[in-house]
């Protein structure tokens, strides 16, 4: 067992303490073109989750990441990468945000564009930790990622695109078309 | 590319488990799936670590946020944010919400039958100094109800929500206090099977940072996923 600090869960109470104006939003004028990301959380009963926090963390336009590990020219601009939304009471979640290009993966291969999401929940202790890939990148095919995932669960991972711009990703927690989470 | 500095594995007991059915909250909400075990890329080994100025102003001190102080046993609440070597962790962001003194949250969905403080908003928010440490001054919750069990009360608790330096260190978490009778009742709590882990969550009463008539004071240390010393290739 290691010395960390466990999780608790964010139970149902964090609205006022977590979501402000405009934290799914993108800030300024970030290079790319925008998306929106929109879907609906449920649970093993089918029912919708209401009270789910939904944060990502993604590569700009260019696949770099705004962090000092980073490294490559362009990652030190500020960036925000980071969005973080709640659910309403139909368990719909939307958020804003530009495609991201696809970044540096494990053995010198890209990974597609992606998001990374971490879910939290009442009823839920840890975070769940998934992927919002897009259905109409090719690289996906090839994703160092994807490629660990059984194949025919690769598609809850998979955001589809419902309109210029727009794409639906829904998360199911438990049962049939469970989302596979991660262990990294 | 080159190596990258990974972060740790999570050893077993570290974290509670999704599947806890003493909470039962958790019955339609875990998955049922054991998650898909995948290498550590660049996209997990960054994370948000600036640009929160959005999140709006800091904010210590939670009992003086409106026209008159907050109701409640005043409290002061410092610690250190540490990796599991003991590093600090600079300049990462901290954010606390919490209960008023009578055990409500200012939230729509909170129908305990208890008042609500008009002066008291129960959120703050700051960053760690150059040695990781963090302080609040705020208002000690009180217990509440909730229906998870006959008669169950929530022991007082500050939820505290951390980023640290990547993706993989994110943490939220509850800090609760020494002593407290409903401690051994909580399934939250004790979600955790190992007393070394609870206890990690419990914060100590400290004289030295108490102020004479004025506020007791509390230390709270909380520490997030370690890393590897040295950069590695990815484990094929």
């Amino acid at each position: 067992m290691s010395g960390a600090t466990p999780f608790q869960t964010v139970g149902p109470f964090f609205r006022f303490g977590l979501v402000f104006e405009g934290c799914d939003q993108p800030v300024g004028a970030p290079e790319g073109s925008r998306i929106t990301i929109e879907g609906v959380i449920k649970d093993g009963a089918g029912a919708p989750v209401p009270d789910a926090l939904l944060e990502t963390w993604q590569a700009d336009s260019a696949g770099r990441y705004h962090h000092p590990e980073d490294g490559r020219a362009g990652s030190e601009k500020p960036f925000d990468g980071f969005r973080r939304t709640a659910t309403d009471p139909e368990g719909r979640f939307m958020l804003t945000t530009v495609k991201p290009g696809t970044a540096p993966g494990p053995g010198n291969r890209q990974q597609a564009p992606h998001l990374l999401v971490g879910v939290f929940a009442r009823g839920l202790l840890t975070r769940l930790v998934t992927r919002i890939y897009f259905d109409d990148e090719a690289a996906n095919d090839q994703d160092p990622i994807l490629e660990r995932v059984p194949a025919d669960r690769v598609k809850t991972l998979v955001a589809k695109r419902i309109g210029d711009g727009r794409y639906r990703f829904d998360l199911v927690l438990q049962g049939e078309g469970e989302t596979v989470f991660f262990a990294p | 590319m080159t190596g990258l500095r990974r972060y740790r594995p999570i050893p077993n007991g570290t974290h509670p488990p999704n599947d806890f059915a003493e909470y039962g909250s958790t019955k339609l909400r875990h998955p049922k799936q054991p998650p898909v075990s995948i290498p550590q890329t660049l996209s997990e080994i960054t994370g948000p670590v600036s640009g929160f100025e959005r999140f709006g102003p800091l904010e210590i001190d939670l009992t003086m946020q409106h026209v008159a102080p907050a109701q409640g046993e005043r409290i002061i609440v410092e610690g250190r944010v540490l990796d599991e070597d003991g590093k600090p962790i600079p300049h990462t962001l901290v954010e606390l919400w919490q209960a008023n003194a009578a055990g409500r949250y200012r939230h729509d969905a909170d129908q305990h039958d208890a008042p609500l403080d008009p002066n008291f908003s129960g959120a703050g928010r700051t960053a760690t100094d150059a040695d990781g440490r963090y302080r609040f001054v705020t208002i000690k919750p009180g217990a509440y109800p909730w229906r998870n069990h006959a008669n169950a009360w929530r022991p007082a608790h500050l939820h505290f929500s951390l980023f640290g330096p990547s993706f993989l260190t994110r943490l939220i978490t509850q800090m609760y206090f020494p002593g407290d009778p409903l401690l051994p009742h909580d399934p939250i709590f004790n979600s955790l099977s190992d007393e070394a882990a609870r206890q990690r969550m419990v914060c100590t009463f400290d004289f030295a940072l108490t102020k004479p008539e004025w506020a007791l004071g509390y230390r709270f240390d909380m520490i997030l996923r370690g890393r590897n010393a040295t950069p590695t290739e990815v484990e094929e």
